[in-house]
């Protein structure tokens, strides 16, 4: 199982009030290979990008990640020390934000910033450096990059800001890039070529991508595997094809037959009754009950956990069977 | 454990009373001044002011109490009809502890009434000129711009010579050199907050301008106004100690601090070092107190974090 | 035209700039000789459309094609700098008195940001109340029901009155929006994407509460959107727009069907869909131009794949190409 790039077994991760610690992420298990896309869908409140900082550690007070193993490679990055964990960043794992200002420094040129991420890792000359920048420049499709490793963030559009995100990711190459929703706030066409681009890059360098968002049609077109989070854990996963065409948990179901897709136009559409819980209201046992429609005493009394189905899991007493899909 | 699964009722997770780290988190997010520290403040502040006459060993307003003989007596020694002065007496005769008292309250009514005004009038102004805009907006800020223009002390200094001493020309002189910082700094927070939504939605559903004006943009343009307003009380006690100082303020017999550390003034050479030394620690606690009264008062009014 | 057929709203060659004055240093410059730099934002350069009582008309673009301000215009929060905005068949801009206040309260907006839409220092009970107390729209003993009615034909529970917007969340905070433009009985809603910070499971149903509204109160919808799967589900017509301008228009089915001009025909490619699995993504290529530079001719001719020499020169006039459906593409000549 050497190409099992991140192994994820359960990550716990809480943030501290004075009435106690609620866990944001409970018992999440995720498996990465190389070269894999995988989609982490989830509304808000679900825990996903919570977990996408827990990998990288990047988890501050009053935040903490209180158990669980993180095998990057087969060494447990939660057994690291920071500065260990900083060599990491940015040249094995990298990751791109929702909001591009929050990678690029505002003050600093864009080919100043590019090369320090090289030169922090990699002893290499300026001028080296300084071509690399310019060729991941022109990689991610900006035009004239040697006049725009001159320019500051705020010369960018939104869409070009990310791809030089994109990027600066990409420089030293890395095994694993972790996408917080990276194309939400950017329009439908330029989320296009976005996603393009990371497609052909992943490909072309075997990179692997866990991508977060709550967009079911990008992952669709985008993931190899996806997995679906809902308070806090890991409620199905599995290939993207199967787990779209044929959900086992109700959650996902409700997810897909609440699209504008799924119903005719005009018609009410499918949709999933009340809300999701906060932190520090989720129910006991499964967290999706008092929303779920095929719940059953069991439901209440404990969380289920995990089932393997194949390639397949999910956590559900009453899973839609096979049958049960309509064409 | 037999229960009915009622989707309606739902027990919820409770959370974890314990992690590796939770001791040292929680030590960091106690770490912030607690409301404890500033209601022994507000609580000390209001019984001075409101009580003084009560504390005071003597009336230091009332010239037929004094005596000459009185004057400049160290701390702790006793005065002609017997009474111990426990921080001396100034070089009129007065008890410092008395006068200290007194002057607390006249420091704190002209501090509290000169920004109280400014907030007033400067807020009116940029707010007006915030929602407005236009020409109105660049007239009333170029007058702002104009008046700030000016050194402060010098203003007030002129403005006193021609209105004359007592606290109420004082405090109409602060307002006068101090109300067109409020003005900018209301005027750009409203200036961020017309631009949101529900100031929309109010002129969409049809709201006079100053209704508006009151009720939607005001309320939530306070904060920084407020935090402004807490430092400059202590700017005007200061300023009004300074002008006192300079023998335009306050009238010599009703002294505020300032005034009184002015007096010591040119004691301390002499070694008579406690007419000025108290009356300026006081006046240090009494800035201090009011910074951290502020400082809740302005959180509290936040009711995101009340 | 009888008074149902009057369109409730229409547009006549509408156009909206935002033009930054100059200040006092540069007007100072500009009596030495030196230019003054003018920088006019072209939000929406000469739009037409007529909606008529009880439709829902989509109006579906990305950043900077002016749909917001379109929607502004139409509610009257920005008045148009040339052209007509015709309500009820009179110019609103010449409206005064009782009736402007039922042309302002007729065109209710309703807002994207649930958060910035709602005054964080009011109770739910005092947002949605203070128009009744204002414009006396019930005696004040009824109010108290009158928002326990509005908060539950939302689907809010009545002891949410004394909540402040922050205690609740975005999708409630979004339903005490449309309760608030319930309140003064509009004709008309803008919606300007309403659901777009919502989360999907929540979206249904705000959409759900869209479509029960219209058929409960008989409302007319201008529901702006940048997500083409919302629109083709909720509107009876969809309105393309592209830099301030309406490329093409036509009924719901029919545009999705058959998508005649270039970036329509591109923007229905992009959206991502749950039903196209692993798709090789072809996207158009280049940045949405800025409105403050629009491009000469076609505006879209700098990315479009089939771009003519004409388009550079000659913008293109939306023509009826089929019954009811219109486009603004030279192509549709080029083939006669």
């Amino acid at each position: 199982m050497s190409d099992i790039l991140l192994d994820v077994r359960g990550l716990r991760t809480a943030f501290h009030t004075e009435a106690g610690a609620w866990l944001a992420v409970d018992g999440v298990d995720l498996t990465v290979r190389r070269g894999e896309i995988v989609g982490l869908v989830g509304e808000s409140g679900s825990g996903k990008s919570v977990t996408g900082f827990s990998l990288l550690g990047l988890i501050d007070p009053p935040g903490e990640v209180v158990d669980g193993e993180v095998k990057f490679k087969g060494t447990d990055l939660r057994k690291l020390t920071e500065e260990q964990m900083r060599q990491l960043r940015g040249n094995r794992i990298a990751m791109i934000f929702q909001d591009p200002l929050m990678t690029l420094n505002p003050v600093l040129r864009i080919g100043e910033q590019m090369m320090e991420a090289i030169l922090t890792h990699e002893n290499v000359t300026r001028a080296e450096a300084e071509e690399r920048c310019r060729e991941a420049l022109a990689m991610v499709g900006i035009p004239s990059p040697e006049k725009r490793l001159k320019s500051y963030p705020h010369e960018f559009s939104g869409g070009m800001r990310q791809r030089v995100a994109i990027a600066i990711a990409m420089l030293n190459k890395p095994d694993l890039i972790i996408c917080d929703e990276p194309t939400t706030a950017l329009d439908v066409t330029i989320q296009g070529q976005i996603l393009y681009r990371m497609q052909e890059i992943c490909r072309e360098h075997n990179t692997a991508l866990i991508w977060i968002t709550h967009d079911l049609g990008v992952v669709a077109e985008l993931a190899d595997r996806v997995a679906v989070m809902y308070a806090g854990r890991i409620v199905e996963s599995g290939p993207v094809e199967q787990v779209l065409a044929s959900p086992r948990h109700p959650y996902t179901k409700g997810l897909l037959d609440s699209m504008p897709g799924a119903t005719q136009p005009g018609a009410r559409l499918h949709q999933i009754n009340g809300m999701a819980p906060s932190l520090a209201g989720r129910p006991s046992g499964c967290a999706f009950r008092p929303r779920c429609t095929r719940v059953i005493p069991r439901c209440t009394e404990q969380a289920p956990s995990v089932t393997t189905e194949g390639p397949r899991s999910y956590r559900c007493y009453v899973p839609i069977a096979r049958e049960a899909q309509q064409a | 454990m037999a229960n009915s699964p009622n989707p309606g009722r739902t027990r919820t997770v409770q959370p974890l009373a314990e992690t590796p780290q939770r001791a040292s988190i929680l030590k960091k997010l106690r770490a912030r001044p607690t409301v404890r520290g500033s209601a022994i403040a507000l609580a000390i502040l209001v019984v001075l002011v409101v009580f003084a006459p009560f504390f005071a060993p003597q009336n230091p307003y009332d010239l037929a109490n004094l005596s000459l003989m009185d004057g400049r007596l160290a701390p702790r020694q006793a005065l002609m009809d017997g009474s111990i002065a426990w921080l001396g007496t100034d070089d009129q005769g007065r008890d410092m502890l008395s006068a200290i008292l007194y002057g607390l309250r006249i420091s704190l009514m002209v501090g509290l009434s000169a920004v109280v005004l400014a907030t007033a009038i400067g807020g009116a102004v940029g707010l007006i000129a915030a929602y407005v805009g236009g020409l109105v907006d660049t007239v009333l800020m170029r007058i702002v711009d104009f008046i700030l223009g000016f050194p402060t002390i010098l203003v007030a200094l002129v403005l006193l010579v021609v209105l004359g001493r007592g606290v109420d020309k004082v405090i109409l002189a602060l307002v006068l050199v101090q109300w067109g910082h409020y003005a900018r700094i209301m005027r750009s927070r409203a200036l961020q907050e017309r631009r949101k939504e529900y100031v929309e939605a109010a002129a969409n559903l049809g709201f006079p301008a100053w209704r508006i004006m009151a009720f939607h943009l005001l309320p939530n343009c306070l904060g920084p106004v407020m935090v402004f307003a807490t430092i400059q009380i202590a700017t005007a006690i200061a300023l009004e100690a300074t002008l006192s100082f300079l023998g335009v303020g306050v009238p010599i017999t009703e002294p505020s601090l300032g005034l009184l550390i002015s007096n010591g003034f040119q004691y301390l050479l002499s070694g008579d070092y406690w007419i000025s030394l108290f009356p300026g620690i006081a006046l240090l606690l009494l800035i201090l107190s009011i910074n951290i009264v502020g400082d809740r008062l302005r959180e509290s009014l936040d009711p995101r974090r009340a | 035209m009888s008074q149902a057929d009057t369109p409730v709203i229409e547009l006549k060659n509408v156009h909206k700039r935002f033009e930054q004055r100059p200040d006092l240093a540069q007007r100072i410059l500009a009596l030495t000789g030196r230019p003054i730099d003018r920088r006019t934002v072209y939000a929406v350069n000469g739009v037409d459309l007529s909606i008529k009582r009880g439709e829902v008309v989509g109006l579906v673009g990305e950043s900077g094609c002016g749909k917001s301000t379109l929607g502004r215009v139409v509610a009257g929060l920005h008045r148009q700098t040339e052209g007509e905005l015709l309500y009820q068949g009179q110019d609103a801009v010449r409206l005064r008195g009782a009736e402007k206040l039922a042309y302002t309260l007729g065109v209710q907006m309703i807002f994207q940001d649930p958060q910035a839409s709602l005054n964080p220092r009011q109770r739910l009970r005092q947002i949605l109340g203070e128009s009744l107390k204002v414009h006396k729209l019930a005696p004040p003993a009824e109010i108290p029901a009158r928002i326990d009615q509005a908060l539950k034909e939302v689907g809010l529970d009545a002891e949410y009155r004394d909540r402040f917007p922050h205690q609740i969340s975005g999708g409630q905070r979004q339903r005490i929006g449309i309760a608030r433009a319930l309140m003064v009985a509009p004709k008309f809603l803008v919606c300007d994407e309403p659901v777009a910070a919502l989360d999907v499971s929540i979206q249904a149903q705000v959409i759900n509460l869209f479509m029960d509204l219209r058929e409960q109160h008989g409302f007319t919808y201008l529901f702006i959107s940048h997500d083409l799967g919302v629109v083709k589900h909720i509107s009876d017509r969809v309105a393309i727009m592209y830099l301030g301008k309406i490329v093409e228009i036509s009924t719901s089915a029919e545009i999705f069907a058959r998508a005649n001009h270039p970036y329509t025909q591109a923007l229905m490619a992009e959206v991502p869909d749950v039903a196209r699995r692993g798709r090789k993504f072809t996207p158009i290529k280049g940045e949405i131009p800025s409105p403050l530079n629009p491009p000469p001719g076609c505006t879209f001719n700098p990315r479009c794949p089939h771009a003519m020499p004409r388009c550079r020169e000659q913008a293109p006039v939306l023509k009826e190409i089929s019954a009811g459906h219109w486009s603004a593409c030279h192509l549709n000549e080029a083939s006669a």
